[in-house]
């Protein structure tokens, strides 16, 4: 108990350590956080190995509940869950912070607030350790509002500037549209079922406490806290933008934990999905991961680049969830947390070599990759590290990206291709993605570390220091696919671990799934499974199909961009004026352009009628009364001057007349007063005795 | 006439004596000095009453603070060769007239009020008992008067400085 | 045998030439001289009933505040004649009526 409760205290610990002493101490106080987190990992991996020992789906261990709010009718209680997932989850956070953090150390050295970003980091780990190991929905929104608060935080790190402090509201608000869907989800679930921790939850819709069109809406609302928080189409918008924080938080946040976070949230409420919500989430994550991937290809931030990847990736999670791969989807997460991380930091690593390269030259972008090239001879732990997670990210054999993201495509194609042929979309989506994934990605590396310097400063660029590399070698390691499974094309230990829940929402559902879909693990599991089942028949198809579409990918990529960067970048600028197709990609789909003149315009517009109504109409009306009133005024005036003046000044005339008599009896001297006093005193008693 | 009796008429007469001198004295240096003697037959009188400790007390605070502050006082208002001056006097008659009356008044309310009279206990040492009434019974109005007087001694020294010429009164 | 009738009597007397000193005299130290002779007359009255009725010894308590309050009024009063001697160059009462109406 104390163990679990300790790691998520720990960063809270170091983060209010630096918020109070962090400036006071030597080296900015950076150990403080860096030994919570560490210890907080040490402890993470002790649940982690018990839960390996047990080898079972069913471990898990709870704590509580504990009765938090009494009312009466309802007992708000609220526990700590520690099972399979959250064991891996603990893991992935634990591991990627401490990395982060250590990676920090260097990559933030010399920043005046350099403490305070311990601080945020600190604070961030707490939140997002406590949001995996929480029994409930109300307390996982809780932290689930701190994460944002934190990114919030961390996005607008360098506020001093316009752009980080306008993406931090950016991301706040675009995610307060997701979360408030959350937050109607949550309240529907709780009114009709009157509890909030999973199990309750669980148990209650089972009960058929609530079905049909709620529990579909209520499934929805939830997953509307996942579109904002895990960067889904339409609310992707944020996340881009989110990337003018420091890359360190990028890695952490924008790509390994938080936007993770909603992937989570939908693993946990995985059991109350309806067929016809896992369909919508099925669309939107297929949706997000071909519209991410397209605009990574006309990107020239190394970071955005990386950011569209993310929302691509994001994508195929919420596929894989949505069509039912559920263990895909979550071990998607893990795999990429890893992967996403060490490229966020590699870029990281690029970037910081760039400032030094460029020496702080303003009119240089050293974000942007038409500025790198040839950087492998300089730079070669965070080439070959950035490598292998591109490798990873395409989905080439041998690393852990393709098991995860194989196993997501054969669910989608057995979902989409054969089980439910009018879906035949979704895989569709999903096979494009992966073929430009590894295009995008092939086309980032070839741009950044190929050919020749984009400058003569560039080929002067050096590796970065230990603390960034040693994160870099660590996460590129963990891309292998070894960690996650011995055999190479199988499922490991993870498929053990994490096991599908019962589908408590199936019962009452009145259409489309058949029950095999749920099961798509579990006949993937077992060779010698039923062969009807959709996603075991497309296991193979897709892995060959996948594998085809990566080489594909990566082949394009080597063709246009290997020997002739300049000459490409010259060529896509042409096309920049000539395209509208890539000038639509380069100009992200236009969906800031389009959410500034609907939502933003259209608040405007209303803003100005209101105002305009405001301005004619209330105020008329109030202007007219106003000269009533002044009218009715004017006569009272009129009144008030001639009669109650008049008694006023008679009054006050006569006043002023006794006055001016009685003025003369104040002579100011005191022993006059002294007399005069005795004089009354003694006629007072005189007075008394006679009477 | 017992002994007391003529001590008690011999402060009497100290007391009222003294107090003609300060009012009709016409130096004022004379008029400070016979306070002291009006003082001195006062705290005699206390005696007599039986109340010691406010003998005491009156020899302490009157003789020995408040006369030497108006001492003081007259010394630093009054040039030094101006020690002569003539204490003058205004609306003398109609004053004694007042007065006369007043005290015509007060003393016949006095001699024609039946007194209830309890008879005096012996004389004891008072000291004790006030101690310890000061320390219970009235102990608020004692500290009350502690403050009192911190609060005139930083007022009579924020009034007596010399430095808030500013300061208007 | 000398009664309570004696002390009262010689407290009004005093009292009557406090007042007398209080009316009379130009000088501000006379009148505060005047106050002084006043609160010696009520503290006279106070201790006396204190002996000569069932009061018992509050009324020498009393005696004791009221000198405790005369030691702050001469302190400040004394102070304030100071003052007005600095600032008028008199300390003669009747000189001072700037609060005539």
């Amino acid at each position: 108990m104390l163990s679990v409760i300790l790691i998520p205290v720990l960063p809270l610990l170091g983060f209010a350590v630096q918020a109070f002493f962090g400036r006071r101490l030597p080296r900015g106080g950076d150990f403080v956080p860096l030994g919570c987190i560490g210890i907080a990992f040490l402890l993470s991996l002790r649940i982690f190995i018990e839960a390996l020992t047990a080898y079972s789906a069913d471990w898990k261990m709870l704590f509580g509940p504990f009765v938090w709010l009494d009312l009466e009718s309802h007992q708000i209680s609220v526990g700590l869950l520690v099972d399979n997932i959250t064991a891996v989850m603990l893991m992935v956070v634990t591991v990627v912070s401490f990395l982060v953090h250590l990676y920090s150390t260097s990559y933030m050295h010399g920043d005046e607030k350099y403490s305070r970003f311990f601080g945020f980091l600190g604070i961030f780990s707490f939140s997002m350790l406590g949001l995996v190991i929480v029994d409930n929905f109300l307390l996982l929104y809780v932290f689930w509002e701190l994460v944002g608060l934190s990114s919030y935080l961390l996005i607008g790190f360098w506020f001093e500037r316009d752009a980080p402090a306008n993406a931090s509201k950016k991301a706040f608000l675009t995610n307060r549209v997701g979360d408030l869907g959350f937050f109607v989800g949550i309240m529907i679930l709780f009114w009709k079922v009157g509890a909030f921790d999973f199990q309750s939850v669980y148990d209650g819709i089972a009960a058929g406490k609530v079905s049909g069109w709620l529990l579909t809406a209520a499934g929805l609302c939830l997953f509307c806290g996942a579109i904002g928080k895990s960067a889904q189409f339409p609310l992707h918008v944020w996340l881009p933008d989110a990337m003018e924080g420091p890359t360190p938080v990028s890695a952490l946040i924008h790509a390994a934990t938080m936007v993770a976070a909603g992937v989570y949230m939908v693993t946990r409420m995985f059991p109350i999905l309806t067929p016809d919500a896992m369909v919508v989430i099925a669309y939107i994550g297929a949706i997000t991961a071909l519209l991410g991937s397209t605009i990574a290809v006309a990107q020239y931030d190394i970071k955005r680049v990386l950011a569209y990847s993310t929302i691509s990736q994001l994508g195929y999670m919420i596929m894989g969830l949505g069509v039912g791969a559920y263990v895909a989807g979550f071990f998607h997460l893990v795999t990429h947390a890893a992967f996403k991380a060490c490229l966020f930091l590699g870029s990281g690593s690029v970037i910081h070599a760039m400032h030094d390269a460029y020496h702080g030259d303003h009119d240089v972008d050293e974000q942007d990759m038409r500025n790198m090239g040839g950087l492998r001879k300089q730079m070669p732990v965070t080439f070959a590290t950035f490598l292998l997670a591109t490798v990873a990210l395409a989905g080439v054999p041998l690393t852990s990206g393709f098991l995860s993201k194989d196993a997501i495509l054969a669910g989608a194609l057995g979902f989409g291709g054969f089980a439910h042929p009018q879906h035949f979309l979704i895989p569709l989506f999903g096979f494009a993605a992966a073929f430009l994934t590894a295009y995008y990605m092939f086309r980032l590396v070839f741009v950044t570390f190929y050919g020749e310097p984009a400058d003569e400063r560039v080929s002067h660029a050096h590796e970065s220091p230990r603390a960034m590399t040693i994160p870099l070698v660590v996460l590129a390691s963990l891309s292998l696919w070894f960690f996650y499974s011995l055999n190479p094309v199988g499922q490991g230990w993870f498929y053990d671990l994490v096991k599908e829940p019962p589908q408590v929402a199936l019962m009452d559902a009145q259409v489309s799934l058949p029950a095999t879909t749920p099961n798509t693990e579990a006949a993937m599991m077992t060779a010698g499974g039923s062969h009807d089942d959709p996603a075991h028949r497309a296991h193979y198809p897709a892995m060959a199909l996948s594998i085809l579409l990566a080489a594909g990918g990566i082949f394009l990529a080597y063709k246009r961009y290997y020997n002739n960067q300049k000459a490409m970048m010259a060529h896509e600028a042409k096309l920049l004026e000539t395209s509208w197709l890539f000038r639509a990609l380069h100009n992200k789909w236009y969906f800031d352009e389009m959410y500034s003149a609907s939502f933003i315009r259209g608040t405007m517009a209303l803003r100005s009628a209101l105002s305009w109504f405001d301005t004619w109409i209330i105020d008329g009306i109030v202007n007219l009364s106003a000269y009533f009133a002044r009218a009715l005024a004017w006569i009272q005036g009129l009144a008030d001057r001639k009669i109650v003046d008049g008694l006023v000044n008679l009054v006050a005339d006569s006043i002023i007349e006794a006055g001016g008599q009685l003025r003369r009896v104040q002579t100011g001297r005191i022993q006059t007063y002294v007399i005069l006093l005795l004089a009354g005193m003694i006629v007072l008693m005189i007075a008394r005795m006679v009477v | 006439m017992a002994l007391s009796t003529l001590t008690f008429y011999l402060f009497a007469l100290i007391t009222v004596g003294s107090g003609v001198v300060v009012v009709f004295a016409n130096r004022l240096i004379h008029a400070v000095f016979a306070l002291l003697f009006t003082f001195f037959g006062t705290a005699g009188l206390y005696v007599f009453l039986g109340a010691d400790f406010v003998a005491g007390a009156q020899v302490l605070v009157y003789v020995g603070g408040i006369l030497v502050l108006m001492l003081f006082g007259v010394m630093l208002t009054n040039r030094i060769y101006d020690l002569q001056i003539l204490a003058e006097r205004v609306h003398f008659k109609r004053s004694v007239a007042v007065v006369g009356v007043g005290f015509a008044l007060l003393a016949t309310i006095i001699f024609r009020t039946p007194w209830q009279m309890v008879e005096g206990v012996e004389p004891a040492s008072t000291t004790v008992s006030i101690g310890r009434l000061l320390m219970s019974e009235y102990v608020l109005p004692f500290e009350i008067a502690a403050m009192l007087l911190l609060a005139a001694l930083i007022g009579a020294s924020m009034l007596a400085s010399r430095d808030n010429e500013e300061g208007d009164l | 045998m000398i009664g309570l009738t004696h002390y009262l009597v010689v407290a009004a007397i005093l009292f009557s030439l406090g007042v007398l000193a209080v009316s009379t005299r130009r000088n501000a130290i006379s009148v505060l001289m005047g106050v002084e002779l006043i609160l010696n007359a009520g503290n006279i009255n106070l201790v006396a009933f204190s002996k000569f009725s069932d009061v018992g010894i509050s009324g020498q308590l009393f005696a004791l505040f009221v000198i405790i309050l005369a030691a702050a009024e001469a302190a400040v009063a004394l102070a304030i004649v100071l003052n007005i001697y600095r600032n008028h160059h008199t300390v003669t009462v009747d000189r001072l009526h700037s609060l005539s109406g």
